[in-house]
């Protein structure tokens, strides 16, 4: 089973994770690969920690991966990043949004947001950082983070053969077209 | 044919369609809810409707069945529990129409109370069990199933789990069928359950039962995939697909579609072509213990555990002792748990119960259930759906019975509970003269399952609009004298509710009212509240709400301007009027 490779997106809720997801997963059934997808969650309405999990390759049995078995992270929080970490092989790749989201534990006072999240997965992953909220800022609105990170996502997976513009012009809402088409550049040209 | 990417319960609903089912009733809950509100897709040739618990959205599919139609209820594992009374008696008066039952398990309990394992079920009361392992086997087995409950006079047990039912993967569609629909004709005899009746339907249930397993033994859904007669191994349902990943490629299984009754006789083949035989199944060892009774000797459970969801990597270190290679980054993430959203409404009720520390409160199943995390800390006891009243009665009398009267006991729960399974607890609570007091935090909506429409909500499952019971004349009807509604999102009227409630000389009930912030077809006003740097002293009163838009840095509050929607429960707790609400 070599040839299956799985890709973690992991977020918090309402950071459309799951939209990019859907990108990926449409693409890589045109170019013909069989393909799972699952999410993982909780019972999180809104600010929760979720996950996303994508496989692809000529035939994939589970929708699931444990521990060591992710190929690449896309983190669309720095923490998550650290979180998810024993998900990627120790060969992995981490895309990963210079991002930074308290959660409720620490607004209540009871925790830190950890120091260093960058610098430790750098130390031990081959990483892309960007800032996608400022990317997608510039571009006009934060609602396109998460294609500006889908643009690094297919630049770390080197699938260019992939027509990825048409596939998110399928995709997203038709108004919000031409500002994804940006946001995926970019976010190509980010890492 | 082209291929489309289906969730498993997009794909039962799909399936659902295209057996020709003409009605279906459920009630929501995770992770069986997307079923249902797919199925409106399908309005034109197929009825769908949220019933108030999963016992009325069994009793009305079955009454369906009875008719001569095809029908389908759909609920998660512990609604099973609720509808088990219909469910044991169906299967002996067996079904006219096909009668098919989703009972979407959750192993690993991401969105529920226990991970109980209901295959049980169906061995229990005596009725076929399906498990589709795809989204794919979803839809095909589920025709399958029809075919097997007119076919053998019983309803199914279609059981899936949180990843068959969440999962994704590719479909191929096919075409509606109408079966033909016989005209209906009075059978006192099969369909009335006396124990005359009951006592004849018994031998034939078990008749039944047998002429399944040696037609199971046939069944495409029971497939052997034979290769190297070195080791085999028995799996169902997504076990199946992590064994077929963890497993050399040359590995022979038999994959099971019908798991109730177990086709022994095939087993026995299999298990005999085999040198080494494993059963893998997530939790209980269901097909297991009777391989094993049946003489067949088989790995399993010893190695795998009764416990979690599975994966193919636990599956491989729990087989093979293979552990994954994972890399320790040595930054720790601080947890991220679900909370209460800002401005929920539900935050003011509870805020005012963390209040008093003489305040018992049973609560319930829903979003409301947040109310017990930290820093509200606001709920003694959650044990089922409706439990909220009755878990309080209970205390009440206890503490009545040992003299604890400082105690003041508190039953909650939301509409949607109240409609499911409340109404009884309330009528106890009147009826034994209970001391407590009953509150529906009533969001007109069913939220934790993703706002489904409820008895009180004003629509059904197909968008019409329908009278929306009103929960003051329920309650007052029932002899509850004082019924105080009150918006709990206003602390000092909240709290003067429960004083005046507590107070009163007549069964006081209370309703605490605001729509829930997410229902997108009101029109909520928000607004933005905002601290003053120069009267905030750094008190951090404000965290007390347990609000994720408001922290404390630098010493001074601070309010994220991208969560805030403006409730302003914050800002009545502040000591200093420090935090204001800007227009």
């Amino acid at each position: 089973m070599s040839e299956v490779k799985s890709a973690l997106l992991v977020g918090v809720g309402g950071q459309g994770a799951i939209l990019t997801a859907k990108v990926l997963v449409n693409g890589l059934m045109r170019a013909g690969y069989d393909v799972k997808m699952s999410e993982v969650h909780g019972m999180s309405q809104r600010g929760g920690s979720v996950s996303t999990q994508v496989r692809w390759g000529e035939k994939v049995y589970s929708p699931l991966i444990g521990k060591g078995a992710a190929d690449i992270v896309v983190a669309f929080e720095k923490m998550e990043a650290v979180r998810y970490a024993d998900y990627l092989k120790p060969n992995g790749v981490a895309v990963i949004n210079d991002f930074e989201m308290i959660s409720a534990t620490i607004a209540a006072g009871l925790a830190e947001y950890p120091a260093g999240t960058l610098e430790a997965m750098q130390q031990h992953f081959t990483c892309h950082v960007l800032n996608a909220e400022k990317i997608a800022l510039e571009l006009g609105s934060a609602k396109c983070m998460n294609i500006v990170l889908f643009g690094s996502l297919v630049k770390a997976l080197k699938m260019d053969d992939i027509d990825w513009e048409s596939v998110i012009a399928d995709t997203v809402p038709a108004k919000f077209k031409e500002l994804n088409l940006a946001a995926y550049r970019a976010g190509c040209a980010a890492v | 044919m082209e291929k489309i990417l289906l969730s498993g319960n997009e794909a039962i609903a799909r399936g659902a369609f295209e057996a020709g089912v003409k009605v279906a009733s459920a009630y929501p809950g995770t992770p069986s809810t997307e079923i249902f509100e797919n199925l409106p897709l399908y309005r034109d040739v197929l009825y769908s409707e949220w019933a108030p618990n999963e016992k009325v959205a069994t009793e009305v599919a079955y009454g369906a069945s009875l008719a001569g139609v095809r029908s389908l209820t759909a609920m998660k594992h512990v609604g099973v529990n609720v509808a088990a009374d219909p469910i044991f008696t169906a299967a002996y008066n067996g079904v006219g129409g096909g009668f098919v039952i989703v009972s979407a398990d959750d192993p690993s309990m991401h969105s529920s109370q226990n991970e109980q394992d209901n295959r049980h079920y169906a061995k229990s009361a005596k009725m076929a069990m399906v498990e589709p392992s795809d989204s794919q086997e979803c839809k095909d087995f589920l025709k399958a199933a029809y075919e097997i409950s007119e076919k053998f006079d019983m309803p199914v047990l279609y059981r899936i789990t949180t990843r068959v039912a969440h999962s994704k993967s590719l479909v191929s569609l096919g075409e509606r069928e109408e079966p033909p629909v016989p005209v209906y004709k009075r059978n006192v005899r099969k369909n009335v359950c006396t124990p005359a009746n009951a006592m004849l339907n018994h031998p034939k249930v078990e008749a039944n039962l047998k002429a399944l397993e040696a037609w199971a033994c046939e069944s495409p859904l029971n497939r052997m995939e034979l290769a190297d007669t070195k080791v085999g191994v028995i799996s169902a349902s997504i076990a199946y697909e992590y064994a077929k990943e963890v497993f050399p490629e040359d590995t022979s299984f038999l994959k099971l579609g019908i798991t109730n009754p177990l086709p022994m006789d095939l087993i026995r083949e299999f298990a005999s072509k085999v040198e080494k035989l494993y059963v893998i199944e997530e939790l209980d060892p269901f097909m297991e213990e009777q391989i094993k009774a049946a003489g067949i000797s088989c790995i399993g459970k010893e190695l795998t555990g009764l416990m979690y969801e599975m994966n193919p990597e636990l599956l491989r270190e729990r087989l093979f002792g293979v552990k994954p290679e994972t890399v320790d980054v040595g930054v720790k993430a601080v947890p991220r748990p679900p909370v209460l959203c800002p401005g929920c409404p539900h935050r003011g009720f509870f805020y005012t119960m963390s209040r008093h520390k003489d305040f018992v409160v049973a609560g319930d199943i829903g979003c409301y259930t947040l109310g017990a995390a930290p820093p509200l800390n606001a709920i003694d006891s959650v044990i089922c759906m409706g439990g909220g009243f009755t878990v309080a009665m209970g205390m009440a009398k206890a503490f009545q019975a040992t003299g604890q009267t400082d105690k003041k006991v508190f039953g909650v729960m939301g509409d949607s509970t109240f409609f499911h399974s409340g109404m009884t607890g309330a009528a106890e609570i009147i009826y034994n003269k209970g001391n407590v007091i009953p509150v529906v935090l009533d969001n007109h909506i069913t939220g934790m399952t993703g706002h489904q429409d409820n008895p009180g909500s004003g629509y059904t499952l197909q968008g019409e609009i329908a009278e929306s019971l009103k929960i003051e004349e329920i309650l007052k009807s029932y002899g509850f004298g004082h019924v105080i509604i009150v918006d709990p999102q206003d602390l000092k009227a909240m709290e003067a509710a429960v004083q005046e409630a507590l107070a009163s000389e007549v069964p006081a009930a209370i309703i605490a009212r605001r729509p829930c912030l997410l229902i997108k077809r009101i029109r909520h006003e928000n607004g933005l509240c905002k601290v003053n740097p120069d009267k905030c002293i750094g008190c951090r009163k404000c965290l007390s709400v347990g609000c994720p838009a408001v922290s404390v840095k630098d010493r001074k509050a601070s309010i994220d301007p991208l969560q805030c929607v403006g409730c302003t429960v914050c800002a009545q707790v502040c000591p200093m009027g420090a935090i204001e609400k800007e227009a």
